[in-house]
């Protein structure tokens, strides 16, 4: 500490260029002369202070090595990487779509053990470093659509769930998959407020059909953006199932349970009335108090660059999905 | 505790000075990200939390003119419900351009069907007309029944809490919260009403 007064600024310590320069533009805008920031820098960089990320510098990501399979890179604009890592719901995290980004940096992410039991004859818990070395991965080009009518096109790097559940071999009573989120409140600072602070009961938990988790769509993601997986994004596991509304999708997975019977979940535990078990996009079953018809494109525009377009049936993989759910009343079974 | 003109002008010019600073803020705090990295929900919602935020300022003015004595703030009233006005369209501008980007059928077809919405419209409205009735010609012209028609803040302290509870994913602390003050401040002039320190006119 003695010598601090010469040390160099870290990389993170620096403002990025593009930030300094809007800053500037800020105070420009707002009449601030370049004399007034001279003769009195301690108040405008209290004044910049105000927004200041005070957060840990971002969790250490490591690139990835992934197969590109023509099949899972439709032609689509994919959301720029600052959005898909600064737009969050992680209530774990906070409430706000920043906070995760904020406080999840510090999140223990290795060593990371996994459980993978129930209705299975071969029941293991490996860390996840074993789960990326043992199951090809490969990147995907998914639309990600929220309950909250906005979507995203995101590059996930993961492998087939359908491929953990074979090497483990359900028995002939497994017919759900039940996935739990890890439970932490020290690490987690939205479970320590308890229900009072986020209207959900924790740990987190997910749960899906066994032909549903079969189904070669549904990835278990361990990077996106060709790198392992932010805090803010579920690092370092978690599901992804592109045909359901993204709260289906559960984050830092600890635990994958095989049952014989339905498992609870987390939003439909919540408000049983408006969020179910199933969660298929629906552009024909709205939500009790917004529409899903349309949905709000998170892309690289700006503030006022707004997109809507309709939104698909099972988000746009009704060929590949539909066949799950034929004879079932998806009004009733939302 | 009588008010100068001086200091009424002083308390004025505050209030003024308050809510620019409060659009300012959120300005810089656009362009700094402070929202994350997509704005626009956040932003709406911080608009119709200021417009609730400054309704409630409102009505606690006359609690605040009882306790200290000093009728006069009473005259800071209408400006502080102009500014709740003022953030109230923004929160509306909002939700138009950057959630609906300007698509109004959807827009109306939203109000209709949903009763958040229809409980957030109404109050947008009575805020309207209390907004366009502000005036002293106004209250000229409607004479007593202007009184009666302002008492119509009281509805919308009542629908625009709940508006917001309602549009919410889940329920959480910040929208309790101010269905809370709202409660309070209403709860304030019915006990009030009840033990007959309010004549009903």
């Amino acid at each position: 500490m003695g010598n601090r007064s010469w040390r160099q600024p870290t990389e993170q310590e620096v403002t990025p260029e593009s930030l300094f320069y809007s800053r500037r533009r800020v105070l420009k805008a707002l009449g601030i002369s370049a004399a007034a920031l001279s003769l009195a820098p301690s108040a405008s960089a209290a004044l910049c202070d105000l927004f200041a990320d005070t957060s840990s510098p971002p969790a250490r990501r490591d690139p990835l090595n992934y197969q590109k399979p023509a099949a899972y890179r439709p032609d689509l604009p994919w959301t720029p990487e600052e959005k898909v890592s600064g737009y969050n719901n992680y209530y774990e995290f906070g409430l706000d779509k920043a906070a995760p980004k904020a406080n999840a940096q510090g999140l223990q992410t290795s060593p990371w053990q996994v459980v993978i039991d129930g209705e299975v004859a071969k029941p293991v818990t490996l860390d996840v470093d074993e789960l990326r070395k043992r199951f090809t991965l490969e990147e995907r080009i998914y639309r990600f659509r929220c309950v909250e009518a906005w979507s995203m096109v995101i590059p996930w790097v993961g492998f087939e769930l359908g491929a953990l559940l074979k090497w483990v071999q359900p028995t002939s009573r497994a017919r759900y998959v039940a996935f739990q989120s890890l439970y932490d409140p020290k690490q987690m600072p939205g479970q320590a407020d308890g229900q009072f602070g986020s209207g959900i009961q924790f740990p987190y938990v997910e749960g899906l059909r066994l032909d549903e988790a079969m189904h070669p769509l549904s990835l278990l993601a361990v990077g996106v953006y060709g790198k392992t997986l932010p805090p803010q994004n579920g690092a370092p596991l978690r599901l992804v199932v592109p045909w359901k509304y993204g709260f289906k999708s559960i984050k830092a997975i600890v635990r994958i349970r095989l049952l014989e019977k339905q498992p609870p979940t987390t939003w439909n535990l919540a408000a049983p009335d408006e969020y179910g078990f199933y969660a298929n996009v629906n552009p024909q079953v709205d939500h009790p108090r917004w529409s899903q018809a349309s949905e709000r494109v998170i892309s690289s525009g700006g503030l006022l660059d707004v997109t809507r377009q309709p939104t698909l049936p099972f988000n746009g993989y009704a060929d590949a999905v539909a066949g799950l759910y034929a004879g079932m009343d998806l009004r009733r079974s939302f | 505790m009588r008010l100068t003109p001086m200091a009424l002008g002083v308390l004025k010019c505050g209030i003024h000075l308050l809510g620019v600073a409060l659009l300012g803020w959120l300005i810089l705090a656009v362009q700094q990200d402070y929202f994350g990295a997509d704005a626009a929900k956040e932003l709406i919602k911080y608009c119709g939390r200021t417009a609730l935020e400054f309704l409630f300022l409102t009505l606690l003015i006359s609690p605040l003119a009882l306790w200290t004595r000093t009728p006069a703030l009473i005259r800071v009233r209408r400006l502080v419900g102009l500014w709740c006005f003022f953030w109230a369209c923004l929160h509306l501008l909002a939700f138009a351009a950057l959630e609906l980007g300007w698509d109004l059928s959807l827009l109306l077809e939203e109000v209709i069907k949903r009763p958040y919405m229809l409980l957030g419209s109404l109050s947008w409205l009575l805020l309207l007309a209390l907004a366009v009735t502000s005036n002293r010609w106004s209250q000229q012209q409607l004479g007593r029944s202007w009184a009666s028609l302002h008492r119509a803040v009281y509805v919308v302290a009542v629908l625009a809490p709940i508006h917001y509870l309602w549009s919410v994913k889940a329920i959480t602390v910040k929208p309790l919260l101010y269905l809370t003050v709202a409660a309070l401040l209403l709860l304030w002039r019915l006990y009030r009403y009840v033990h007959g320190e309010v004549r009903p006119r």
